[in-house]
């Protein structure tokens, strides 16, 4: 049947599916979550969700321009990318727009977007492209710690003005790497080390701060963690109020827009909680059936990573499944108080412009990993 | 070009179930959260979206013997601007202006202010509110409430008492019947947002106010205003600073009249009854209102004087050591142990019986019979009376008897308090005594409530009063109905005496403490029928100027009472026969 020289090729459609589903489905819930606090701000209840939609329909966009192009053709851009993560890093640090003591914000002109965002995506191309580079010596200590050396000065310089953002990219070196190597037990040691942490933190903490190693401002969140109903004025307003909003939800939900807490009670509903609106309105049965979604979108990415044409192809769409599966994992512990508050999107669905934009362009990544598939016979 | 190898896979298919192990996990979170802790959570969202308005429940009103709405509310209106909700600021100051009758400066100052809500006035009158409102001005709220009304002002105020912000009672039978009258108060919830803005088209939960239950009282609106005006009358003619009446039923206790001039308003219980002085702190304000609310009918003690000889007179009769015909004999004075005690006649009484020393009033007799009976019996029967407790009127703050101890008291003491003299007992405990005394020897507990009734009619609560019976042989508490109607017709109490009515009743003079001052209180305590009472009156004169004696100015002022209400009541005119045809046993 083919008519040309071509191959037939494979295009994950039911990715493509599940990433215009969940933007959509994330427009309203911002929406939903802002449209209240927008009117009384701006007198216009769709502020929040215009603004998304147009970052969101131009990410697309470019998303399927990158899905059509051949991934081995940014992989020479690795390096450029990977040092110009540094400098944005750096001028955000000296030039970012300063809010709350924290400096996230660079301002290109009449665009501001945050650089964390684009120092993940170059970190995932950059290290495929390393890793693909050392072929089976990365098995060697060498160069392992070579890869967590590329990795861990730039999450440093990230988590300085944004520690969550410097996790999840020190998340994504490892589990490249957990998935490059043949090494097992350094991993499955780290894995057990952090439940442990997690199993131990009041104490633990408590020790910490005594010995001069935690500050008594992240002692107190730790405290705030452990009993958020204990501090209900001081740092477990927002983690409370989020509680609050799942609670209520219930089974069912309380229905689309009908969410109280979102007005003005659980701070910007739209950005980092509106897990919680999710489950406010739409019931257990609403944010089990999100995270399904999520699930399924990871299993793709198995898929696409499994049958990748090469190893740099399946280790950008383990850097991209690394990227994506940190945040949703995260952002849900965070919203229903399983670690401890630190600010984390919630991939497709949470408001903000930069993040959807570069989420947008991984995606193309994966999508033109799929699209090498050669399909047999 | 490195090949994707199956190590690889199988490295992934690990991290693919390793991430579906962490989301697994969050949907366990997620079930405990949603399913097990939701009720916990919904209720603590619940608390912090609704916000409570309350309704006030209609105070219940308070009625007298006749029916009469003595105390009631009235709905009055509170307007209030709400900044974000005015449209047109100009047309809202200027109808506010108009209809309020307040000046535009005010008025503009609270319009402008950026608050969630600005009060412009409270207590406008219903008429006043519906007219704001069916200007239906944007931002404009009318809401109504209820204000405590008492229809006759400054009837009975010292014994209704008022409310105050919260409609609560401060003083009298409002605090006293407080649980009765205040009713429930309803709630109306309504959801709000973090900056407690009510958000519109939710579901709004109204529980409906309960009004409070009607007490009913037994003063009779007709005999408190006479009464009420006979007192202000004395007290205007004699120059006296305070004028006490109490009407009561010696049989039950129940009291139809209690009068206190000066009487103050009680739609206005904050304004002084009398010219404040210029330059009057705020402090010294309140402790004039205080007395000004004061009831001295029960919250002030004085010495009774001699209307007190009738408790010495009924001891002594209970006693047997005093019969009506025993020979006394009065020099215009006494000397017990050390101190000569005097006789208000100068020159003495000369020989007379039991019952002529009481017909005057004469205290060498009655010192006699103290003496008679002695400190242990005296007291023993000032203890039998009942005078050492309180009344247990239903009134807040009844005072005390102030008398010696029993192991302080010598034969002088002994002999002041025959007469009346050296103890303090309140007016209320006076005519108590005196109506357990006459009334067949039964202590009765004086009162105002008589029942509780609720909106529908129906009595929820019939009140009962303790009596003490027998403290008193039937037998001397017809001998002293006899002796106090001698006094009545031909006694030191002759004035109260009205022709074709048999009147008992006793006179009394009391100098006010410190003697030198030569201030006096003059009393009267009256009963009619004499043979079988249906009505006792006393009425005390606070510091008359002038003429001072109980008889002269007292004694008229009860007559004038009783010759009003003894017909009112029912009491028939009796047949022209003299108390004196009954035989009586000494």
């Amino acid at each position: 049947m083919a008519k040309h020289n071509k191959p037939r090729r494979f295009y994950d459609y039911s990715l493509l599916f599940c990433i215009i589903f969940l933007t959509a489905f994330g427009l309203v819930m911002i929406y939903s979550a802002s449209s209240y606090t927008a009117q009384l701000k701006f007198d216009n209840a769709s502020y929040f969700m215009m603004r998304q939609l147009k970052i969101a329909a131009l990410g697309l966009g470019a998303a399927i321009v990158i899905s059509k192009l051949d991934y081995h053709w940014y992989a020479r851009f690795a390096v450029l990318a990977y040092l110009l993560s540094y400098v944005l890093m750096i001028a955000v640090s000296i030039f970012g727009k300063d809010i709350n003591g924290k400096k996230r914000w660079l301002k290109l002109g009449p665009v501001s977007f945050q650089p964390t965002e684009f120092v993940k995506i170059a970190l995932i191309v950059l290290l495929a492209a390393v890793i693909t580079q050392m072929g089976k010596k990365i098995n060697s200590w060498k160069n392992m710690a070579v890869i967590m050396a590329l990795a861990v000065p730039i999450a440093g310089i990230v988590a300085a003005n944004n520690l969550s953002s410097g996790i999840i990219i020190v998340g994504i070196a490892f589990v490249m790497l957990f998935v490059a190597t043949k090494k097992q037990w350094p991993f499955y040691l780290c894995g057990v080390a952090a439940l442990g942490v997690v199993a131990t933190a009041g104490p633990l903490a408590t020790a910490l701060e005594k010995i001069g190693l935690l500050k008594p401002y992240q002692l107190s969140r730790i405290h705030v963690w452990l009993d958020p109903e204990a501090y209900p004025m001081d740092g477990g307003y927002q983690v409370l109020q989020g509680l609050y909003a799942i609670g209520s939800g219930g089974l069912v939900g309380k229905g689309l827009g009908e969410s109280i807490q979102k007005m003005g009670f659980v701070p910007e509903a739209q950005n980092d909680m509106i897990f919680s609106i999710i489950c406010e309105e739409l019931g257990l049965f609403g944010a089990v059936s999100v995270i399904l979604i999520f699930l399924f979108m990871i299993y793709r990415f198995m898929l696409i990573a499994n049958n990748a044409p090469d190893l740099f192809g399946s280790l950008l769409v383990v850097g991209v499944m690394a990227h994506i599966a940190i945040q949703v994992i995260l952002n849900i512990a965070v919203v229903t108080n399983t670690i401890p508050n630190t600010g984390i999107t919630l991939p497709f669905i949470s408001y903000g412009g930069t993040s959807v934009l570069f989420l947008m362009m991984e995606m193309g990544m994966v999508l033109s990993v799929s699209n090498q598939i050669k399909l047999e016979k | 070009m490195s090949s994707n190898q199956t190590h690889h896979r199988g490295r992934i298919a690990v991290l693919f179930v390793l991430l579906g192990i962490c989301m697994a996990g969050l949907m366990g979170r997620l079930v405990f959260l949603m399913m097990y802790r939701s009720e916990h959570y919904s209720e603590m969202a619940q608390d912090l979206h609704e916000r409570e308005r309350i309704i006030k429940a209609a105070r219940g009103r308070i009625i007298d013997a006749t029916g009469t709405v003595i105390a009631t509310n009235r709905t009055v209106c509170t307007i209030s601007v709400i900044y974000n909700q005015v449209k047109d600021r100009e047309l809202v100051i200027d109808t506010l202006c108009r209809e309020l009758l307040l000046d535009e400066e005010s008025v503009r100052k609270k319009v402008e202010k950026r608050s969630s809500r600005e009060i412009i006035r409270t207590n406008v009158d219903k008429e006043t509110g519906d007219r704001v409102r069916n200007c239906h001005l944007a931002g404009v709220k009318v809401d109504e409430d209820y204000k405590r009304y008492y229809p006759y002002d400054t009837l009975a105020s010292k014994v209704l008492g008022f409310t105050g912000g919260d409609n609560q009672g401060i003083i009298g039978l409002e605090v006293v019947y407080e649980p009765y009258l205040k009713g429930i108060g309803g709630k109306i919830l309504t959801m709000t947002d973090a900056a407690g803005v009510e958000i519109g088209n939710t579901f709004e939960d109204r529980i409906e106010p309960v009004p409070g239950n009607d007490l009913h009282i037994s003063l009779d609106v007709n005999i408190q205003q006479y009464a009420e005006q006979a007192a202000r009358e004395t007290m205007e003619r004699k120059g006296a600073k305070r004028v006490s009446v109490i009407v009561m039923n010696p049989q039950n206790g129940e009291i139809m009249a209690m009068v206190n001039v000066p009487e103050f308003n009680l739609n206005d219980p904050f304004t002084l009854n009398v010219e404040a002085p210029a330059g009057i702190t705020g402090k010294e304000k309140q402790e004039l209102l205080n007395q000004m609310w004061r009831n001295p009918s029960i919250n002030d003690t004085y010495e009774p004087g001699s209307t007190f000889k009738i408790i010495t007179a009924a001891a002594g009769l209970e006693a047997g050591v005093v019969g009506l015909n025993d020979q006394f004999s009065c020099p215009g004075f006494r000397v017990v142990e050390d101190r000569k005690i005097r006789c208000h006649k100068v020159g003495g009484h000369g020989g007379e019986t039991f019952l002529q020393g009481a017909m005057n009033s004469c205290n060498p007799v009655f010192i006699d019979v103290g003496q008679r009976l002695g400190i242990d019996n005296y007291y023993r029967y000032f203890e039998q009376f009942g005078l050492k407790k309180k009344t247990g009127i239903d009134l807040p703050g009844e005072a005390g008897t102030i008398m010696h101890k029993k192991e302080n008291m010598g034969l002088v003491e002994l002999a002041t308090v025959s007469f009346g003299q050296s103890f303090q007992i309140t007016p209320i405990q006076l005519i108590t005594t005196a109506a357990s005394i006459v009334n067949g020897g039964n202590r009765v507990t004086p009162h105002f409530g008589v029942k509780v009734v609720n909106a529908d009619q129906t009595t929820v609560k019939r009140f009962r009063y303790p009596v003490k019976e027998r403290i008193l042989s039937p037998e001397t508490s017809a001998t002293m109905r006899y002796v106090l109607e001698q006094v009545v017709a031909e006694g030191s109490g002759k004035k109260a005496a009205i022709p074709g009515y048999r009147i008992g009743g006793k006179t009394a003079t009391s100098e006010k403490l410190p003697r030198s001052l030569k201030k006096y209180i003059s009393s009267f305590i009256g009963f009619a029928p004499a043979d079988d009472p249906k009505v006792i009156a006393l009425i005390t004169i606070d510091e008359p100027q002038g003429i001072y004696y109980g008889g002269t100015i007292a004694a008229p002022v009860i007559s004038d009472i009783f010759k009003n209400i003894l017909p009112y009541l029912g009491i028939q005119e009796s047949e022209e026969e003299t108390a004196s045809a009954f035989p009586i046993k000494g």
